[in-house]
């Protein structure tokens, strides 16, 4: 008995959850898609995710593309040039440039967004919007959505371009690839459909990441600990269901 | 003129608000005229600040009425109460400044963004309301975390009443601060009520400032106002909680329970 007491409550704990974040995720899309909008709260959220996020993903892209050079080099050199070319367009384009750029953007950005957020919420600063007449939502959840879903697709872009060239130099100055035939087959691997999907999962991630943030922050209480708290569930959740979307996008686009 | 409670400018029936199993608001009634400065007195945990929380729109009753200038407000629909909010300006009790903006914008904001105001006059009119409450203008563009207590409450009070708000609220406006500064802050909240002609409700557990504030004194325990009448008579109520709290007595009608 008690142990399906046990399973009811979590049962229903989690549909709490999942309920709560949905009401928050609407609110949040709708006031995203309704004017008035604060372009200047959009504009300086793009610059802290897109701009200011570019040194990290941008070294995050260029280990990989290297690093996935030499495991396939090892793995395929029988296959030959294209093959190693074509492994690192396709594990770069596809998974690897969206999930670590998403992963590295919900580390940075997500945990920014709960701590700044859930501080003004411990504070009452967003109490004190509330008084203002001007909607939490709308001022402090809204821009942040938009630019987080406009900017990671940006982000991931240049992380493929980065980790394609870092996969580049290893096999051409490490293997002794020749340059031009690896340019050629790299183009060539180059599917519009793979390289489409992981731009679509970019701007996913950055729904995700944001919505995390914003999420943890809003609903964060009990001072600094809370605040300390409602970063970690932001940085944790987004991570896990960043690579739970990654699934199910790849099952729709690929699976088939 | 006033008659009856058409008039009223805050009219509370009934109010209840629980939190799971804390029934925090037991049926409050509260009536407010026009003009009308009360505060609010009562202890830790009796309700103070869920009650204007409710007033505010942050919290939904779970039943009663409050009514603004004769209209309900209870499940009113999110566009007309922000109609209704722009009414209001709030002096929070830790200030509450944006620290994303700098002060000059902190009490420009409700002109800028909910007015639309453009920047250059929003800042004229900022300046003006910081000079009201005292604050040197030099401030303007500094950062709310630079200045000390009393100038963030300056500041917090500039920005409840820059938008010349009808109904203004405090939240334990004196907690905090010094004694001295503490009555300057009362002095700066009296002179801007009366300048503008505004409602005020103040909720404090501190008497002093209750008496320089307010015309009269509800005082709340358990969820009820249990004593409502003029700041004069407070010292002769014949009302043994009233007595009790303001004299700060341990024993008494009320029972704090301090273990848990």
């Amino acid at each position: 008995m008690r142990f399906l007491r046990a399973i009811g409550r979590g049962t229903i704990a989690t549909f709490a959850v999942i309920g709560r974040i949905s009401v928050f995720a609407g609110n949040g899309l709708y006031h995203s898609v309704r004017p008035p909008w604060y372009p200047r709260l959009i504009l300086r959220q793009m610059v802290e995710i897109g701009y200011y996020s570019l040194p990290v993903v941008g070294l995050t892209a260029i280990f990989t593309g290297m690093v996935l050079a030499l495991q396939s080099f090892s793995g395929f050199a029988f296959a030959g040039e294209a093959a190693i070319a074509n492994v690192i367009v396709w594990g770069i384009t596809r998974e690897l440039g969206p999930v670590l750029a998403g992963l590295m953007v919900a580390g940075r950005i997500g945990a920014a967004m709960a701590a700044e957020i859930g501080t003004m919420r411990v504070t009452e600063q967003i109490d004190a919007l509330t008084t203002l007449s001007t909607n939490p939502f709308k001022y402090l959840v809204a821009p942040r959505l938009i630019a987080a879903v406009a900017m990671l697709p940006l982000l991931v872009l240049v992380a493929d371009v980065i980790g394609v060239l870092g996969g580049f130099i290893v096999s051409v100055l490490d293997f002794g690839f020749n340059p031009t035939t690896y340019l050629k087959s790299t183009w060539d691997s180059l599917d519009t459909q793979g390289f489409v999907s992981g731009l679509v999962k970019a701007a996913v991630f950055g729904f995700i990441v944001a919505l995390m943030g914003t999420y943890h922050g809003y609903n964060s209480k009990g001072g600094a600990q809370g605040v300390g708290q409602a970063t970690t569930n932001a940085v944790v959740s987004a991570s896990i269901l960043l690579l739970l979307f990654n699934f199910i996008i790849t099952a729709l686009f690929f699976a088939a | 003129m006033t008659t009856d409670t058409d008039t009223a400018k805050i009219e509370v029936r009934d109010l209840h608000k629980s939190f799971g199993p804390k029934h925090v608001l037991r049926g409050v009634n509260l009536t407010m005229a026009p003009g009308e400065s009360l505060a609010v007195i009562g202890g830790s945990g009796t309700g103070k600040s869920v009650l204007i929380k409710n007033l505010i729109g942050l919290m939904e009753p779970d039943s009663g009425s409050i009514r603004i200038d004769g209209e309900e407000v209870v499940h009113m629909a999110s566009h007309e109460r922000e109609r209704v909010t722009r009414k209001f300006g709030m002096l929070f009790q830790g200030a509450a400044l944006f620290d994303s903006l700098t002060v000059w914008e902190n009490v420009a904001f409700g002109l800028m963004e909910s007015q639309g105001m453009n920047r250059r006059e929003a800042r004229k009119l900022s300046l003006e309301a910081m000079i009201q409450v005292g604050l040197d203008t030099d401030i303007a563009d500094r950062s709310p975390a630079e200045l000390s207590g009393g100038m963030q409450k300056r500041a917090g009070l500039a920005r409840a009443i820059a938008t010349r708000p009808e109904i203004l609220f405090f939240d334990e406006p004196t907690t905090g601060l010094d004694p001295i500064m503490g009555s300057v802050i009362d002095d700066l909240i009296v002179r801007s009520v009366r300048e503008l002609g505004a409602t005020a409700l103040t909720i404090t557990h501190d008497m002093a400032s209750a008496r320089r504030i307010a015309d009269n004194v509800a005082m709340i325990y358990e969820g009820r106002i249990v004593w409502h009448g003029p700041v004069a008579d407070i010292d002769h109520s014949g009302n043994e909680m009233l007595d009790q709290f303001i004299h700060g007595r341990p024993d008494g009608p009320i029972q704090l329970r301090v273990a848990s």
